[in-house]
């Protein structure tokens, strides 16, 4: 009996106590930098919400996202969020930012990346694994996240553009997946003298925190750009017929129109400026509204547009304003 | 390079000034082992009551499963409980998913083995004499089990003990039903992961030194506890 009433109040008390609860699930690049905690912030200041972020890979953002435990995801891998919208699982995509991933490693760079192409750079660094004397597997010259999120999926999408078979790849001798966040695999590439690829916002903060040896090799180009979308979880899960009561959808769309708003955009824009120098991320919605500056829109379009639009009509439901 | 020295000197720091980030962790990561314990106790007690007191066909196989279920990998049950808690799982409608109640519940799930066991030892280590003197004594069978849980008491404070130290120490549960969220389900051990994870090495290294200091605490007390017996001497005072 005790048990009953300890058990019974204890789930009542911290889950209907609480305010309206929004679940965002988001990739470590959002998070690990800190924007995503202003952004909360702020956020709630001004609304009657307890946003919730769970950070992870793009991967199992959207896997918690089809299990109905996220409203929001905030992710960076215009494949998988394609499939994502054809599946049924999200509603209204809206591009909100970008950046331009790069490729980290040793200060003295071994396998000579600095300003080479991101193809050119894999080539070397292939070469330059398979040509060391140590073949055993002990060392490793490349640092992969190995964690199906956004950077991995752009990994993959890098290898195959070089020529590579990414499968056969993975499994040469100086190749490490550490299946972790960014800023795990930052770690792990700084302490094994090994290069990885890596969002420039995660990297710039690790730099300036001194945890990390490593050094940017690559310049910006249109293979290395990094697009982060945002998109509301669907309450009626077409593909296993079910409806999800308790996805906060409404909350959703109103994070969502508060993300893209001209306030907002600013604030990712000049987050971090004062402190690394440079914005981690830059505001998408009025660069696509505006058609500028190019090439760097076309490039958006390129990657992460599905049939000519950021989301296509069908898989929007309700809220015409966000895309006009 | 890291600056160990500067991390820790700047950790001392946090923990000295009180920093409302850290203490939320600790004082998280205390209430929801705490609550979890109360909890493992409410159902392990009975359970270990039954499994010292009584006799029954197959008592034996399961003091075995409890015995090995004590090792169970926290990442493990946390993929369960996942599945479990998830939405689209069988407890999904209880909204239980990254809330404390779930980190408490599989908390206390994943101390029940620790608890049972070494309550069951602890009974059974107490001499059969004072059931049957506490019958001879008018005592009813319920009655009588209490009296000989009393005389278990030391090894009932030692189990509360080895399962708190179980709780506030583990990551696998914490991190995959709570997931790690600031300011409401983040604990000690999973806010050194995600502190580690971003870079920030200071409240990583606090956080850390503040959960060692916990379990040395505790180890300190269960010693204590096993050479003076004070422990007992409180329970005893304390009315029924």
């Amino acid at each position: 009996m005790a048990t009953v009433v300890v058990v019974a109040g204890t789930l009542v008390y911290f889950n209907y106590v609480a305010k309206r609860r929004l679940i965002i699930s988001t990739t470590t690049s959002l998070y690990d930098t800190g924007l995503l905690d202003e952004i909360e912030k702020q956020y709630e200041a001004t609304h009657p919400v307890d946003i919730n972020i769970i950070s992870a890979g793009t991967g199992i953002a959207i896997e918690h996202a089809k299990n109905g435990d996220a409203d929001v995801v905030l992710v960076h891998a215009p494949s998988q969020e394609k499939t994502f919208l054809e599946q049924g699982w999200g509603l209204n995509r809206k591009i909100i930012a970008y950046n331009f991933y790069t490729i980290v490693g040793p200060e003295n760079d071994p396998a000579q990346l600095s300003g080479k192409t991101a193809s050119e750079a894999l080539f070397n660094i292939v070469q330059y694994g398979r040509n060391m004397p140590d073949q055993s597997g002990t060392t490793k010259i490349w640092v992969s996240r190995g964690d199906n999120s956004g950077t991995h999926t752009k990994e993959q999408a890098l290898w195959k553009a070089a020529g590579y078979n990414y499968t056969e790849i993975s499994k040469e001798p100086w190749y490490a997946s550490v299946g972790s966040g960014m800023g795990d695999t930052l770690n792990v590439a700084s302490q094994k003298t090994a290069y990885t690829l890596s969002d420039i916002g995660t990297f710039l903060k690790f730099e300036k925190e001194g945890t990390i040896l490593s050094v940017a090799l690559l310049t910006e180009e249109k293979s290395l750009l990094n697009v982060y979308s945002v998109m509301a979880v669907n309450q009626t899960i077409s593909a296993n017929q079910t409806y999800h009561e308790s996805i906060n959808y409404a909350d959703a769309m109103e994070f969502i129109k508060y993300l893209i708003s001209p306030e907002t955009q600013q604030f990712i824009e000049d987050f971090g400026k004062s402190t690394y120098g440079q914005s981690l991320f830059i505001g998408a919605v009025q660069p696509l509204k505006d058609n500028a500056p190019q090439p760097i829109v076309q490039w958006i379009q390129d990657a992460a547009f599905f049939s000519g639009s950021e989301c296509p009509t069908q898989y929007r439901s309700g809220y015409p304003e966000l895309y006009t | 390079m890291v600056d160990i020295i500067g991390g820790i000197t700047k950790a001392l720091e946090l923990i000295a000034t009180g920093d409302p980030t850290l203490y939320g962790i600790v004082y998280r990561s205390l209430l929801f082992s705490g609550i979890a314990i109360i909890l493992a106790t409410l159902w392990g007690t009975p359970i270990a009551m039954v499994l010292s007191l009584k006799d029954f066909r197959g008592k034996n196989l399961v003091k075995a499963l409890f015995n090995s279920l004590i090792g169970i990998p926290t990442v493990v049950l946390g993929l369960v409980l996942y599945l479990i808690f998830s939405k689209g799982g069988p407890l999904g409608p209880l909204d239980l998913l990254y809330t404390p109640g779930a980190i408490i519940l599989g908390e206390a799930i994943l101390v029940t083995p620790i608890l049972v066991s070494i309550t069951t030892s602890a009974i059974e280590a107490v001499d059969p004499e004072i059931m049957s003197l506490a019958k001879t004594l008018g005592a009813n069978e319920s009655q009588a089990s209490i009296a000989v849980l009393k005389e278990a008491v030391n090894g009932v404070l030692l189990s509360n003990i080895a399962s708190f130290n179980r709780a506030i120490a583990e990551l696998g549960v914490a991190l995959m039903v709570g997931g790690n969220i600031a300011g409401l389900t983040d604990v000690l051990t999973t806010a050194v992961s995600r502190y580690t994870a971003r870079g920030e090495l200071d409240l990583a290294i606090a956080l850390g030194i503040i959960l060692m200091v916990i379990v040395f605490m505790i180890n300190a007390i269960v010693i204590m506890a096993r050479k003076a017996k004070w422990l007992v001497t409180i329970w005893r005072r304390a009315p029924d």
